[in-house]
């Protein structure tokens, strides 16, 4: 069997067993990327030097005893919308093509310390707007199961990374669904935690007020495990949340007796792909059969989250990417007339079609006289959403349901239509608007041989009792590698 | 009610925005504005007239520094990504007309 | 016949703060260094840096809003003003707009025309932006980041005063209540104090407002007072031409002597204010705002009051002594070593006023101690130097910080107090004026004066003068 079909804490427990070194798997990892990338194009980066030196350093730290934590010596992916001192940082935006941060985001120094070695940035939709990796200056991430199919995103690359065996697992971003949608598509299983519990120091933001990182793994252990290394109060970041309850992990228990699971009649309904739901009503029979108890109810204002969340993403991007101006950092325009034009033309040139969609979209409805009916309106809206899950929680320990109405689509299918593509966030948005925690976990597979995900939705601050639903749910079913993966196992042996 | 978003508000935003989009962007940009605000006008049919905009999820508040400098010389590394510099500082276009 | 207009103007003064560092991040705010060296990831607005509000700028926007009688936003905001320009390195400025942390109070002035109060419309905390520095050979401008992010709060005035006077009173107000509180150096020519004028004019009598314009950044209280008046001469002319006053931002040339539009089809003027997602709310507690008030200090119109009746200044000396708050610090500090109220107030008005002027600097510039300055006048008083030599001996305290019993010694000043040696050497300058001693007795009391001048040339100076005016009516 490949190293690269373990999963991080297997591999860290293995290194620790001095079975592997930190180089063999840093190795692993890095051939594997090798063989897989002309198929998938997961990396816009892949930092093969300072990984396998950085590789010997944590290595020779493990022997010291120095890191002793489950994840010490895991190769790790990272979005290319974490900053990383010295190591390229695009957002797969043309505007950032050459900037190399000078200061490493803390939810990565949070995993240096826990001993990680970073093999390379992972691809994206350009600056996380989009919901397919499509909107990549650096070209489309391609999905593992079928590469003719997207692989969701925004946070296509890192979830085709970890699907594809590329790395051992990765981090991602989640605005409005970027990382559980696309964990969804790639059968991978992603945690988006309650805002303010990773810091957001570092994370070049798009949304302010609804970003937040997390893991994107092959399992719940993995993801609660890496979750509890991230996690941190970060006086960098004043969103940031102290916290006691994150030993994450400590709610790895198949044990979901009593608990009680909403099922939202409204994530039922029309445009939902019936094999979509089916697998989703199968997974909350298998929850009930466990002992939780499962209900359908009305959480009521979900057609309002996306326009609510479009207008607050829109508004926060086209303020947040103001800053790419070819000043300071990035893409500046070669040739210009005086500094308007120098702005203009290095924006226009620098930015992708779907950014500057949003930027003019954002900018629109703050300026003079549509800033009460637009902006307000949504943020009136967003207080009604949260007031609805608060209602929801009074009863329910988790809400359950799909994390896209759909299996990924194919390739080029989805940009021709925006605003269908926004439509598919439909079960995502709501959960960034009201700061939740939510989950996907792999649940099914379609006629296609495409990967379903089970969305689990926790009330703030409230991670463990979705990691414990979704750790119960997933001892029912075994781990798919995808067609990429396994084609490594054979590639391994024929070598 | 469908939104009509003119060419003047186009290069309104485009100046707000500073992007400079061109005939066939435009175009595009505008339908698709067009039909996001569509969208978006959804919200109205909800009664919102007794909510508070609701900004932060969570109430957090009051987090602060102290007042004690911390950072030591940034020049080289504020410089590093400069596209063009001179000696410590930015060079850009320039922002006075004689 | 000529109607007769009246100017409405309106302040935004900005005010640096005297924090040691920035806003939102722990970069110095020192003067004077090379260019980007007080920059880090948040002041220049690197991607993915982030905000952490600076405790102190809130407790001195505080403190101002306490000082100058407006209620405490107990619940305020920070909000983006968004726009482009080089020196603002996110492209929008954290400001507050929705709800700022002063609002509705006044200070009381009083010009010429009587005693007047000048509404407060609100105070807000922003961050100022960086520096651009033109170079005309290239047509390239270079941007350096220090200033970035240096505190400042804005006060806007209601449209409540009518004249220059009236204007630069309101800013020497509010100049001494910030001095005073140690928010703010307010150093106009260093920018740490900048006013943007809102001016309009109206017929007199009318209650509506005209059209205004806006003038940037004027650097001086003399420049605020010429803009006014020709703002002021723009407007009337254009309304008496039929022509109308528009809407604009218009920026000052003192030199020139002239304001022209700073319009451009690039400005839009439509800042897109939202909250700022990266900040959270401030609330200031009961208590803490009870702390701020209690911690407050003494402000200049109790200080002046007290230094005439604890002190028994005459209220002129009073007025001086507290018109810089430097000045009334060693006024302070001094009296207290020395017990000697009056003669202090005489050396600070009289002697470090001229050197001020001579030197062209100001009170705040005021580098000596105080200890040294209560020597210099324990020593004039016990007769151990004559007056000439305090004077001189002054101007070091005022250059160096001289230690005056230092420097009497090694320069050989002190008085010369051996009596005997006194009386032979006037002895013989009474012999050797025969006609001066005459015009004494003839009743021309002046005449003494020219022998105690030739006694003490004779002494070098170092005679004490009371010595010598005691031994000269005793020998005629």
């Amino acid at each position: 069997m490949s190293l690269l079909s373990l999963t991080a804490v297997e591999l860290g427990k293995k290194i620790k067993a001095h079975e592997v070194t930190v180089e063999e798997a840093t190795r692993a990892a890095l051939d594997a990327i090798h063989e897989k990338e002309g198929s998938i194009n997961s990396f816009v980066t892949v930092d093969e030097k300072n990984a396998l030196a950085r590789a010997k350093e944590v290595q020779k730290g493990i022997d010291d005893g120095i890191y002793t934590g489950p994840l010490a010596g895991v190769p790790v992916a990272i979005k290319d919308n974490m900053c990383t001192k010295g190591l390229l940082t695009t957002c797969s935006s043309k505007i950032l093509y050459n900037f190399i941060p000078t200061y490493t985001a803390e939810a990565v120094i949070n995993l240096e310390k826990a001993g990680a070695v970073i093999i390379g940035k992972t691809n994206m939709d350009e600056f996380a707007m989009g919901s397919t990796t499509e909107t990549s200056a650096f070209g489309a991430t391609k999905n593992p199961w079928n590469t003719e199919h997207v692989p969701g995103g925004s946070s296509g690359g890192s979830c085709a990374a970890v699907a594809a065996e590329e790395c051992f697992y990765a981090l991602g971003s989640d605005t409005g669904g970027s990382i559980r949608q696309p964990s969804s598509f790639c059968g991978v299983t992603g945690i988006k935690p309650t805002y303010g519990t990773v810091s957001r120091y570092g994370l070049i933001a798009y949304g302010s007020s609804l970003d937040q990182i997390g893991p994107i793994a092959k399992d719940v252990t993995d993801c609660a495990t890496i979750l509890e290394a991230i996690t941190s109060y970060d006086k960098k970041d004043s969103t940031s949340v102290e916290r006691e309850d994150t030993d994450f992990t400590s709610a790895l228990v198949d044990d979901v007796k009593g608990m009680k699971i909403g099922i939202p009649r409204d994530y039922l309904g029309e445009g939902l792909d019936p094999e979509v739901k089916d697998a989703v009503l199968a997974a909350a029979e298998k929850l009930e059969e466990k002992g939780a108890v499962v209900e359908e109810f009305d959480l009521s204002l979900v057609e309002y989250a996306i326009p609510a969340y479009y207008v607050i993403a829109a508004a926060e991007a086209s303020s947040n990417l103001a800053r790419f101006d070819g000043v300071k950092y990035g893409y500046r325009t070669k040739e210009y007339e005086g500094l308007h034009n120098m702005y203009k033309k290095s924006r226009s040139e620098g930015f992708g079609p779907e950014v500057k969609r949003r930027i003019m979209l954002g900018s629109f409805v703050l300026s003079s006289g549509y800033y009460d009916a637009y902006y307000l309106k949504a943020l009136r809206t967003k207080a009604l959403i949260k007031q609805a899950f608060d209602k929801a929680f009074e009863k329910y320990d988790v809400i359950i349901g799909p994390a896209a109405p759909t299996t990924a689509p194919k390739l080029g299918e989805s940009l021709s239509d925006p605003l269908k593509m926004y439509l598919g966030d439909v079960y995502t948005v709501s959960v960034n608007l009201a700061g939740l925690p939510g989950i996907t976990v792999p649940c099914g597979m379609d006629s296609k041989g495409l990967p379903i995900g089970l969305q689990l939705i926790g009330d703030c601050f409230k991670e463990k009792n979705i990691i414990r639903a979704a750790y119960s749910f997933e001892q029912t079913r075994e781990y798919k590698h995808s067609p990429l993966a396994e084609a490594q196992e054979g590639g391994t042996e024929n070598a | 009610m469908a939104n009509v978003i003119s060419d003047e508000t186009m290069e309104y935003v485009g100046i707000l925005a500073k992007l400079e989009l061109s005939d066939e962007e435009k175009e595009a940009a505008k339908k698709d504005m067009e039909s996001m605000l569509d969208y978006i006008d959804k919200l109205n049919e909800l009664d919102t007239s007794n909510v508070e905009p609701m900004s932060h999820v969570f109430p957090v508040k009051n987090v602060f520094r102290e007042d004690v400098v911390e950072n030591r010389d940034g020049g080289e590394d504020t410089l590093f990504n400069a596209p063009e510099r001179r000696d410590r500082a930015f060079v850009v276009p320039k922002t006075v007309e004689n | 016949m000529h109607k007769e207009y009246e100017t409405v103007i309106g302040l935004e003064v900005h005010v640096e703060l005297a924090t040691k560092t920035k806003i939102f991040c722990a970069c110095s705010t020192a003067f004077g260094s090379a260019p980007n060296t007080h920059t880090c990831p948040v002041c220049t607005g690197m991607p993915g840096s982030l905000p952490v509000l600076n405790k102190k700028v809130v407790e001195y926007a505080m403190a101002v809003g306490v000082a100058t009688n407006c209620q405490i936003n107990q619940y305020s905001k920070f909000d983006r003003k968004n726009y482009f320009y080089p020196d603002n390195p996110q492209n929008y400025q954290i400001s507050q707009l929705y709800l700022p942390i002063c609002h509705d109070g006044g200070v009381e002035i009083e010009t010429s025309a009587g005693k007047k109060t000048i509404g407060i419309h609100e105070i807000h905390m922003e961050e100022d932006a960086g520096k651009l520095v033109h170079d005309d050979w290239e047509d390239v401008s270079l941007v350096d980041y220090n200033r970035s992010g240096v505190p400042l709060i804005e006060i806007v005035s209601e449209p409540d005063m009518r004249s220059a006077d009236e204007v630069i009173a309101y800013l020497e107000k509010l100049r001494m209540i910030i001095q005073y509180l140690g928010a703010s150096d307010c150093k106009m020519q260093e920018g740490s104090m900048r006013a943007d004028v809102n001016l309009s004019v109206r017929e007199k009598g009318t209650s509506e407002f005209g059209t205004r314009t806006e003038m940037k950044n004027i650097g001086s209280f003399k420049a605020i007072a010429h803009a006014i008046e020709a703002e002021t001469a723009r407007q009337i002319d254009l309304i008496e031409s039929g022509e109308k006053v528009v809407q604009e931002t218009r920026r000052w040339n003192d030199e020139q002597g002239y304001s022209y539009a700073m319009r451009s089809k690039e400005d839009a003027q439509d800042y897109r204010y939202f909250p700022e997602p990266d900040l959270v709310p401030i609330v200031i507690s009961d208590e803490w705002l009870q702390q701020i008030k209690d911690n407050q200090p003494e402000l200049r119109d109790e200080k002046l009051a007290r230094y005439v009746s604890e002190f028994g200044l005459p209220e002129y000396d009073a007025q001086i002594l507290t018109s810089e708050k430097k000045l009334a610090d060693i006024f302070e500090a001094t009296t207290e070593l020395c017990k000697k109220p009056k003669k202090v107030s005489n050396w600070l008005m009289g002697e470090t006023m001229r050197l001020l002027k001579e030197h062209e600097m100001d009170a705040a510039d005021l580098k000596f101690s105080p200890a040294n300055l209560a020597k210099l006048i324990e020593m004039a008083e016990a007769g151990t130097i004559n007056g000439s030599v305090a004077k001189e001996v002054f101007e070091h305290i005022f250059a160096e910080d001289a230690d005056p019993e230092k420097y009497v010694e090694e320069h050989g000043l002190k008085s010369d107090n051996d009596e005997d040696a006194l009386r032979a050497a006037i002895e013989q300058i009474v012999k050797d004026n025969p006609q001066s001693v005459e015009d004494y007795h003839n009743g021309k009391e002046k005449a003494i004066g020219f022998l105690v001048g030739q006694t003490m040339k004779a002494t070098k100076g170092k005679a004490n003068p009371g010595l010598v005016n005691k031994i000269l009516k005793e020998i005629l």
